[in-house]
């Protein structure tokens, strides 16, 4: 069973039909107990990172989501389930996130050097590419170069660049998704991306 | 890079698409989770649901057409019509879409935007403009036109909005006016200066409908795309007016658009989203094939 955190930001519904349509068992829960219990956790998020931060916080859920990742098992954090890993965030302000890995969350600059072709509007909506930097089991059968879903304004900056999986080209190179020990985290959305996104589902699901 | 978006639209009413769908293959032809798997195929970018029933009461039909829809298709999924409440975007998020569009909610009261920015992050808060050309009225035509909106409008006495009203005109002495209600009821507010404000009150994108154009089939209004995507930092949704592949090119080329919307092009298999696509893509617009 997978476990998909509800702290009541965002759709969650989609990452749990995704889940099923490529055939595992994942149940939307807020229940510290049931998150503890299960083989696999995925934290989801859209909003504002204090908000989440603090919905975490109230909910108890912040370290319940340490305790899962302490313990190995493979754990997914999607858009601001990425942010949230790292040691602070500066929207609107500075907030602490969890601290598990080393980094921070910045926005995209609001002149990045746009021209007729592009120009670079915030936040960073629609489909991108990804480049594979180092290719987990997650990431198993995804095209290298192919399109995910994007929306968002920051980006994290990990101290240790070695743990970029993916990064994404948008006026500047960002690091899009993470990936250390048991933890793998992007900042696009598999759930909303098609085939494609439909590909790292199933892959996290099959992880032993 | 980021590419462009093709987003095909679907009027649903009690639960039924409404506008003629002419696609081959389907078993149901006005079941909107039937289409939108359809366009999923071809390679959307995106699905909007515009929801035309006309009775809030029946509200849980279109409810109930997200939460089918997002067990199928697994794209970004964004629904407008009657959206009045805070609740109203909670129920949509949770069966399963990701943004809401939000047109005369946003007029009737500004203030909301923000309110609903703040409780679900501006990613899912877009604002539907429906704008049309009008020749503006002389100063003191305007006054009393104030007067007038403000008995419905009450903000507009505030000062905060005040700079909404009539800032300028373009070189044949026009200017846009947003409406609501189809077109129906001019509220003399200057459609790029609403623009700027849903902006400033956390909007995260903006649906802009020409309603001269809407229906036309002869292309987009360029200038007012590219006048209002000029004027915000956040993307633009070019709609209203698209009758073959190249108006679709100029929106996203002259009008500086981040997305086109369309419905009747695609409804009517006049061109499929992939055709669009290549089109777009020879003519080097990026976008994903």
């Amino acid at each position: 069973m997978i476990a998909i955190i509800d702290y009541g930001m965002g759709n969650l519904r989609s990452v749990q039909k995704g889940f099923e349509k490529v055939g595992h068992k994942a149940g939307v829960t807020s229940d510290r107990q049931k998150i503890l219990d299960a083989d696999k956790v995925v934290l989801p998020g859209v909003g504002a990172f204090a908000d989440c931060m603090n919905n975490l916080d109230r909910l108890g859920l912040a370290d319940t989501v340490r305790k899962v990742i302490a313990s190995g098992r493979p754990f997914m954090g999607i858009c601001l389930g990425l942010q949230l890993l790292f040691e602070e965030g500066e929207e609107f302000g500075v907030h602490k996130g969890l601290g598990i890995l080393k980094g921070r969350v910045v926005r995209f600059p609001a002149e990045l050097p746009g021209n007729n072709e592009q120009i670079y509007k915030i936040p960073h909506m629609g489909w991108n590419r990804i480049k594979i930097r180092n290719r987990p089991p997650h990431l198993k059968g995804v095209e290298d170069g192919g399109f995910f879903y994007f929306v968002h304004s920051y980006y994290v900056v990990p101290q240790d660049g070695s743990i970029a999986a993916t990064t994404t080209e948008y006026g500047l190179e960002f690091v899009s998704s993470v990936w250390k020990d048991n933890i793998f985290a992007a900042q696009f959305h598999p759930e909303k991306s098609q085939e494609q996104g439909l590909k790292i589902l199933k892959a996290f699901g099959e992880i032993e | 890079m980021l590419a462009r978006r093709i987003i095909p639209c679907l009027d649903v009413k009690d639960g039924r698409v409404v506008k003629g769908v002419s696609f081959v293959n389907l078993r149901d032809a006005g079941d909107p989770v039937e289409i939108a798997k359809a366009y999923d195929a071809q390679g959307a970018d995106e699905l909007t649901f515009l929801d035309i029933t006309a009775s809030h009461e029946k509200r849980g039909i279109i409810i109930d057409v997200v939460k089918r829809t997002s067990e199928q298709v697994f794209m970004p999924l964004t629904v407008g019509g009657g959206i009045k409440s805070i609740d109203d975007i909670r129920a949509l998020l949770k069966a399963g879409c990701d943004k809401v569009s939000i047109n005369t909610s946003a007029v009737y009261d500004p203030r909301f935007i923000k309110a609903a920015a703040e409780r679900f992050g501006s990613q899912c808060i877009v604002v539907a403009i429906d704008a049309k050309r009008t020749v503006p009225v002389p100063d003191a035509g305007r006054a009393r036109q104030i007067t007038e909106v403000s008995e419905k409008l009450p903000w507009v006495q505030d000062d905060e909005f005040r700079s909404l009203f009539f800032q300028g005109v373009d070189k044949n002495g026009l200017h846009w006016e947003v409406f609501t209600h189809g077109g129906r009821q001019p509220k003399y507010i200057d459609a790029v200066a609403w623009a700027v404000k849903m902006e400033e009150l956390g909007a995260g994108e903006i649906l802009l409908t020409s309603m001269d154009q809407d229906g036309q089939k002869t292309g987009y209004d360029i200038e007012l795309t590219r006048a209002v995507s000029d004027a915000v930092s956040i993307p633009v949704i070019a709609s209203g007016g698209v009758g073959n592949l190249d108006h679709i090119y100029e929106g996203l080329t002259e009008g500086r658009a981040d997305a086109a919307l369309a419905a009747s092009i695609f409804h009517y298999k006049e061109y499929t989203i992939k055709e669009a696509k290549e089109y777009l893509k020879e003519r080097g617009v990026p976008v994903r094939l």
